[in-house]
């Protein structure tokens, strides 16, 4: 081994931060679709992958009797993190990693396809920009793609790139993939998906992956990085601008205990709410209502945005800050506040779907917790509506939840919460279901539409 | 097939602010939620920006909670001292765990390669113990290594301190799930999304001090393993090995022991960003004797409850 000495590679442009801000993107797959691989092949083509990592790989490769030379680089091992997962050849847990080209700079939630894969794909879709399924070009769609094409639809991932992955066993045959395409399109839009954007590519050997494949002179859109690099985030594509929610994290009162070097006399008063900006902006000035759990609607107006000492004029999500608000009022941790006159009434029942993520049945009359925001309220599961039958997403009769199950449930909570369809709103439609005796998480639960009442 | 993407209606967020609001949320959220938070402080650099994420989160209040290092007593002295001056700026308690006291009265047993990085879990524990601490901040970075990547940014430790990567949690949008029971305690990790280039670039933004041997330096050093080793107390050539004076920086701070120094000729914020931007060695390959020991160095430290 030679001496490591800080290795300039002079003659590569220097990769910067993402000068177009953080693009999140998961991957899903079936088990043997070469996932692992595509990922690997993503990272080495783009360059991302330091020398020391590559000559490790190397060793490994050749170890495992992949040769090891240049181009018989087991890719796939640079994304095999754990030892289980190397001595298994399978990858358990999502794993995230990080790489910039530049253009963005990337977190890659990488979400292993094997019998956890509901648990996996909910966990990388949740905060994902882009979902990536892969599809083996040999064998087209298969049932577990329909899963997880089901799961990023129910989640509302903005969009959605099919990799038909191994095209090169195909010998890059056009018509065949037309017809994968064709198929994909049609599931997509029985699942109400956005029209997916499908590529043919070959991990293994790297067409379309990041460089243009002469192999597929039919294929005139983008490569896989192509589109990761230019495809909106979620809110990019957000066309409408959202109003204005803000769960309180806590209430800045600083009293006796102010950070050193400030003048007590100036901050003997202060009193701020902070929280991070979950949807749309807010400036000084501007109404808002709070909403707090048992108590009545209360009106007022922010005087004050602050960002540790800077006094902002106005702020948008994601960014976290601390409001000051022209009343005193009674406001904790679990309220919201949001633009005056655009929150739907709170409410104590729920009609929700929750992906079961615990291998815990889930029965009717369950008490568990639910966490909305900073809100964290016992409830009751009222009724087990159905189970999603992911071949058609209709509802079968369950009656209960095992894990991996898509369930529709009611819900009665012991506080009201002002909760929106997660339909339309990503961040305040959403919510845990929490074990209240050990504390696992059960669900990922998906506000729907409100319960029609009588009277 | 045609595609079209489709069209980007609002500005984009700027890096550095996307993972700043990130950080903070998770700060607020876990101070928030448990009864006795602290943050582990070694004056490196990744603990550092933690800590200035925190003056942020609750200014202007203090920190709300004091900061814990496991001294493995073989620190540069100029990282101690920075971290005494950070702690007595900010007006935080600072609770040391020193991996000294366990060797000298036999609890520990020092290792054959001098190492004392493995060592740090026992007094780790001891004092999440002793103190009740129920959660403890790490600067830890899933860019860091392949168990990192893994890690949640809530990591729940059972009463032994050990990670089940087999049983984690699962994390789901920017609800953060701190439940635990009696004994149980969590590891909160409010940078895990950042690289190391992120990190240069927002100490850059922000002005952040650090200790100065991460800037490039004059230092007595000589070869092991395949690293530059600094010439100290805890740090003496085999038989041999001769010591050369070279320009160096530290992209890493820890033990002495087993931290390596890079040559650089970067002695400022810019030059080290642009140094950390055409690197083609990671952070933890050029400088970590002990995470090169195996591929799987890292698992089996956290396994055993290592930050």
């Amino acid at each position: 081994m030679s001496t490591t000495n800080l290795d300039i590679a002079a003659d590569t442009a220097a990769p910067q931060l993402g000068r177009r801000g953080l693009f999140r993107f998961a991957t899903a797959g079936s088990v043997d679709d070469g996932k692992s691989t595509l990922v690997g092949r993503l990272l080495h083509d783009a360059k991302v992958v330091l020398a020391d990592t590559l000559e490790t790989l190397a060793r490994t490769s050749a170890a495992t009797g992949f040769g090891g030379g240049d181009g018989t680089l087991d890719l796939a091992l640079l994304t095999d993190g754990l030892r289980a997962e190397r001595e298994q050849g399978i990858t358990i847990d999502v794993a995230y990693r990080y790489f910039s080209t530049g253009e963005r700079s990337f977190v890659l939630a990488d979400c292993p396809g094997h019998v956890q894969y509901t648990r996996n794909t909910v966990t990388g879709a949740s905060t994902a920009d882009a979902a990536i399924v892969l599809i083996d070009a040999r064998k087209g769609v298969l049932e577990q793609t329909r899963r997880h094409l089901g799961v990023i639809g129910l989640l509302r991932v903005p969009n959605v790139v099919i990799a038909v992955n191994k095209i090169d066993l195909i010998d890059y045959d056009a018509g065949r993939f037309a017809d994968i395409a064709a198929d994909v399109a049609a599931v997509a839009a029985g699942l109400g998906l956005p029209v997916p954007h499908t590529l043919p590519v070959s991990a293994l050997v790297g067409d379309n992956v990041v460089e243009r494949s002469a192999r597929t002179p039919w294929y005139t859109g983008e490569t896989l990085l192509g589109l990761l690099e230019s495809l909106p985030t979620r809110d990019e594509a957000q066309a409408i601008a959202e109003d204005f929610r803000f769960p309180v994290q806590l209430v800045l009162r600083p009293q006796g205990a102010l950070a050193p070097g400030l003048a007590a006399e100036e901050f003997r008063d202060y009193r701020a709410y902070a929280g991070a900006i979950t949807e749309g902006s807010i400036a000084v000035g501007d109404a808002v209502t709070i909403a707090s759990p048992g108590a009545p609607r209360r009106d007022t107006t922010v005087t004050a945005i602050d960002a540790a000492g800077v006094r902002l004029d106005s702020a948008a999500a994601p960014a976290s800050v601390a409001l000051r608000l022209a009343d005193e009022l009674d406001i904790a941790r679990g309220d919201t506040i949001a633009a005056a006159g655009t929150l739907p009434d709170s409410s104590a029942d729920l009609s929700a779907r929750l992906c079961w993520l615990s291998p815990k049945t889930l029965h009717p009359g369950a008490s568990v917790l639910i966490k909305h925001g900073t809100a964290t309220v016992r409830a009751k599961v009222t009724a087990i509506e159905g189970r999603l039958d992911l071949e058609d997403f209709g509802l079968l009769p369950a009656a209960g939840l095992e894990l991996n199950d898509i369930g529709a449930v009611a819900l009665r909570l012991a506080g009201e919460l002002p909760t929106e369809p997660y339909a339309r709103h990503h961040r305040t439609g959403a919510f845990l279901v929490i074990d209240p005796q050990d504390g696992n998480t059960l669900a990922a639960g998906l506000v729907g539409d409100r319960p029609v009442t009588a009277g | 097939m045609s595609i079209t993407a489709p069209e980007i209606t609002a500005p984009s967020v700027d890096v550095l602010d996307a993972l700043e609001a990130e950080s903070i949320h998770i700060l607020r959220e876990v101070v928030a939620e448990f009864e006795r938070p602290a943050m582990l402080f070694s004056g490196g650099k990744d603990s550092v920006v933690m800590l200035h994420l925190a003056t942020k989160a609750f200014w202007p209040g203090v920190v709300p909670f004091p900061v814990l290092h496991v001294d493995t007593g073989h620190n540069f002295d100029e990282v101690i001292e920075f971290r005494d001056a950070t702690v007595r700026e900010l007006g935080l308690r600072l609770e040391v765990a020193r991996v000294q006291d366990y060797i000298d009265d036999g609890r520990l047993t020092e290792r054959a390669d001098g190492t004392r990085n493995p060592l740090q879990t026992t007094p780790l524990l001891d004092a999440i113990e002793a103190n009740r601490f129920d959660v403890l901040f790490g600067g830890g970075r899933r860019d860091e290594d392949k168990a990192r990547a893994k890690e949640r940014i809530l990591s729940l430790r059972d009463e032994f301190g050990q990670w089940d990567p087999r049983n984690q949690r699962p994390e789901l949008w920017n609800l953060y799930n701190g439940r635990h029971t009696p004994g149980q305690h969590v590891r909160a990790f409010p940078i895990s999304n950042w690289t190391e280039l992120d990190i240069w670039r927002y100490i850059e933004r922000e002005n952040i001090a650090l200790p100065s041997l991460y800037y490039a330096h004059q230092r007595e050093v000589f070869e092991h393993s395949g690293m530059w080793r600094a010439v100290g107390a805890f740090s003496r050539p085999g038989d041999g090995v001769p010591t050369v004076r070279r320009t160096v920086r530290y992209r890493t701070v820890g033990d002495m022991s087993c931290t390596g120094a890079v040559l650089s000729e970067a002695d400022t914020v810019a030059k080290v960003i642009a140094e950390v931007a055409t690197t083609t060695i990671t952070e933890r390959g050029a400088t970590r004797a002990d995470d090169r020991i195996s591929e799987a160095a890292m698992e089996d430290r956290k396994k055993d409850g290592y930050f």
